[in-house]
């Protein structure tokens, strides 16, 4: 953790995103409060539609016209909802990348991926000559991994991984202090995704970056990250060191999710696969309390009654479950 | 971290820029192949064809002495058996000679000759002009989808691309020849002042404008409709992160995209810029090849259409092989296909 008194390098208070579909304001993202320092891993885990990738653009604001951002995000101590367009292009891949899913469509299948690393670099240093800029995408190849030939490659000539670590080595180009990883590995096999998540963690220890890292998968997360925050419905409702929330998560979500994949090596666990029953819930008809407790083996009366702030555990971690001790 | 290298060699650079020969062999001896079929029908179709030759040939026409048409019919061979006449055909065609026509009394070869260039220039010009204003009006009008740009340019596309050709030529030379100002019947006028090259020009503005308005529509349509579905694409979202102005997400990476169908339209089209547009240069006099056409099937003058016809065949295959092998130069996909 960071000293206290520095700011941190991303800090999220009270985010609420909407989505207006046919002039109805649908919630994604519900009050979300998160910072980072530098040299910190963040884990954002949860299902698909719990708003963990909407939180990742709306940092950049990539959002869609039709999302409505409100609350505070400050890159290292800069508002960007309060930004202009071009101050936020200046800041876009300069202070803050995205690692986008590369092994899909991220990449420009027209253009080589070396032109494509380079781009931002000749944006954001418009007074890079041609030949610098292409020993600086050779580099960042070879930093990734891939052979610096491969710049003259068309992003359908590499394979998942290769795509994949071109878009790190893009990430890369303008030497941001934070990355932002969304759903890096989804696409991959299982050995390139650890090759992938490896690199990553490499990267944010011998560069000091600070790194969110976003997916489902709750165990490569907690292997990785520092920290691990879990979303539902829009609202983180665990946080806490990674391998502690995998191990014995407080909520029951958190429980279920870490239980969804099993562990290696243990046969009880391969054995009863343990699925979560039911489907996550409508954003338009969310209500008030626990937005989990429709699917929770243990919700009481008083989960529904009024929403359930994050409570403390312990020390590190925090969990928004009335099964939990003192409020956070 | 060697990683993933895909087998490929680890260090070692191939070239893959030029196109693969095997892939240029394969585009041309399929070209060569359609280029023989379409000679095989096109000999054929002509055999088929009701009515006799010989009468559009005589000078009486059908009023011709019986036994003048008996021996005309003897000297242009029409009594041949079929293998016997196409012998003649393939021999005659392997020397360029693709017979004289009935009504011109000259070879059909120069006859068609000295009817090119006019139709390159009115349909070419046209096809270029339709084309990069298509793709603009297009592309602007996608990317902003349900601007009043977009609204403005789409519902005149719309309109221009079901009005035919000779009704839009017709209110145009209604229109503009009661001022007088754009000449209207043919390519130059002899009685002129100007020098050629600005009397020719003169006269291509009102087909050319014709011609621009029905083909803009189509590429405009076709590019929109592709910018559109261009426009979500998760590359553009990369590109908009990298802090790219809006303008250039949309020139450097949605445009090369979105620019592929119309890339296909426009070589496509490109082979029917020999064929020129019969009604368009019929209606504006205009001395190329389709006003050739058009005089042609009133003859019926057979030799000449089925050289025409040829003609024609072999400048659409031979605009799509350049298409064929320009494609892999403008989308790195085919390459490998």
């Amino acid at each position: 953790m960071a000293p206290l008194l520095e700011t941190p390098l991303l800090e999220i208070a009270d985010l609420h995103v909407s989505y207006r579909d046919r002039g109805v304001p649908v919630p994604a993202v519900r009050g979300v409060d998160l910072t980072l320092a530098a040299g910190e891993t963040l884990g954002l885990a949860g299902e698909s539609g719990c708003g963990k990738s909407t939180l990742a653009g709306a940092v950049l604001r990539l959002l869609p016209g039709t999302a409505q951002v409100t609350g505070r995000i400050a890159l290292n101590g800069a508002d960007v909802i309060a930004m202009n367009w071009g101050q936020l292009r200046a800041v876009r891949w300069r202070d803050a990348s995205i690692v986008f899913q590369g092994a899909m469509h991220a990449l420009n299948p027209v253009r080589t991926v070396g032109r494509q690393i380079a781009e931002p670099i000749l944006l954001h240093t418009p007074k890079t000559s041609a030949r610098t800029a292409e020993a600086r995408v050779a580099d960042l190849l070879e930093q990734v991994g891939v052979p610096a030939w491969r710049a003259d490659s068309y992003p359908h000539e590499l394979s998942g991984g290769q795509k994949q670590r071109v878009m790190i080595a893009m990430a890369l180009a303008c030497s941001p202090q934070l990355i932002i990883a969304d759903e890096p590995t989804t696409a991959l096999d299982v050995m390139v995704q650890a090759q992938v998540l490896t690199l990553l963690k490499d990267l944010v220890r011998e560069r000091g970056l600070g790194l969110i890292l976003i997916s489902h998968d709750l165990s490569a997360l907690a292997a990785t990250c520092h920290r691990v925050a879990v979303m539902y419905a829009g609202r983180v409702v665990e946080q806490g060191p990674g391998h502690e929330l995998f191990a014995a998560a407080a909520h029951p979500y958190a429980r279920a999710l870490a239980a969804a994949f099993p562990v290696i090596g243990d046969p009880a666990s391969r054995r009863a696969p343990r699925g979560l029953p039911g489907d996550p819930p409508d954003p338009r008809d969310l209500g008030v309390g626990c937005a989990f407790a429709p699917r929770c083996p243990v919700a009481t009366g008083e989960c529904t009654g009024s929403d359930i702030a994050l409570r403390r555990v312990d020390d590190a971690r925090s969990a928004a479950c009335v099964h939990v001790g003192g409020a956070a | 971290m060697s990683g993933d290298s895909d087998g490929a060699g680890a260090a070692t650079h191939r070239p893959r820029r030029a196109l693969p020969p095997g892939y240029v062999l394969r585009k041309v001896l399929a070209a060569a192949v359609m280029l023989l079929f379409v000679t095989v029908v096109n000999f054929f179709l002509f055999r088929v064809l009701p009515g006799d030759p010989a009468k559009a040939f005589a000078p009486r026409g059908r009023n011709a002495d019986p036994e003048a048409l008996r021996e005309l019919r003897e000297r242009l061979g029409l009594g041949d058996p079929w293998y016997t006449a196409f012998g003649k055909y393939l021999r005659a065609l392997a020397q360029g000679d693709l017979g004289v026509s009935f009504s011109q009394h000259a070879k059909v070869l120069d006859v068609i000759g000295e009817r090119i260039l006019p139709t390159v220039l009115l349909s070419g010009t046209a096809l270029v002009l339709a084309a990069g204003l298509g793709v603009w009006l297009g592309a602007r009008g996608g990317w902003r989808q349900g601007s009043r740009f977009d609204k403005i340019s789409s519902s005149l596309a719309v309109t221009f691309y079901s009005v035919p050709e000779w009704l839009l030529g017709l209110v145009l030379l209604v229109l503009l020849n009661k001022y007088g100002v754009f000449p209207a019947r043919g390519m130059n006028d002899p009685r002129s002042t100007l020098p050629v090259v600005v009397d020719t020009l003169w006269h291509m503005v009102l087909p050319v404008t014709v011609l621009t308005i029905v083909y803009v529509a189509e590429y405009s349509l076709i590019m929109r409709s592709s910018m559109l579905d261009e426009r979500r694409a998760d590359y553009l979202t990369t590109a908009r992160a990298k802090g790219l102005r809006d303008d250039l997400v949309m020139r450097r990476h949605a445009l090369p995209n979105a620019l592929l169908p119309s890339m296909t339209l426009f070589f496509m089209s490109m082979g029917f810029v020999v064929a020129g547009a019969i009604t368009v240069e019929t209606v504006f006099s205009w001395p190329g090849l389709g006003l050739l056409t058009y005089d042609a099937l009133r003859g019926p003058d057979i030799p000449l259409l089925q050289g025409l016809f040829l003609f024609f065949s072999a400048g659409v295959i031979l605009m799509n092989l350049v298409a064929d092998l320009l494609m892999p130069v403008l989308d790195p996909r085919v390459r490998t296909a």
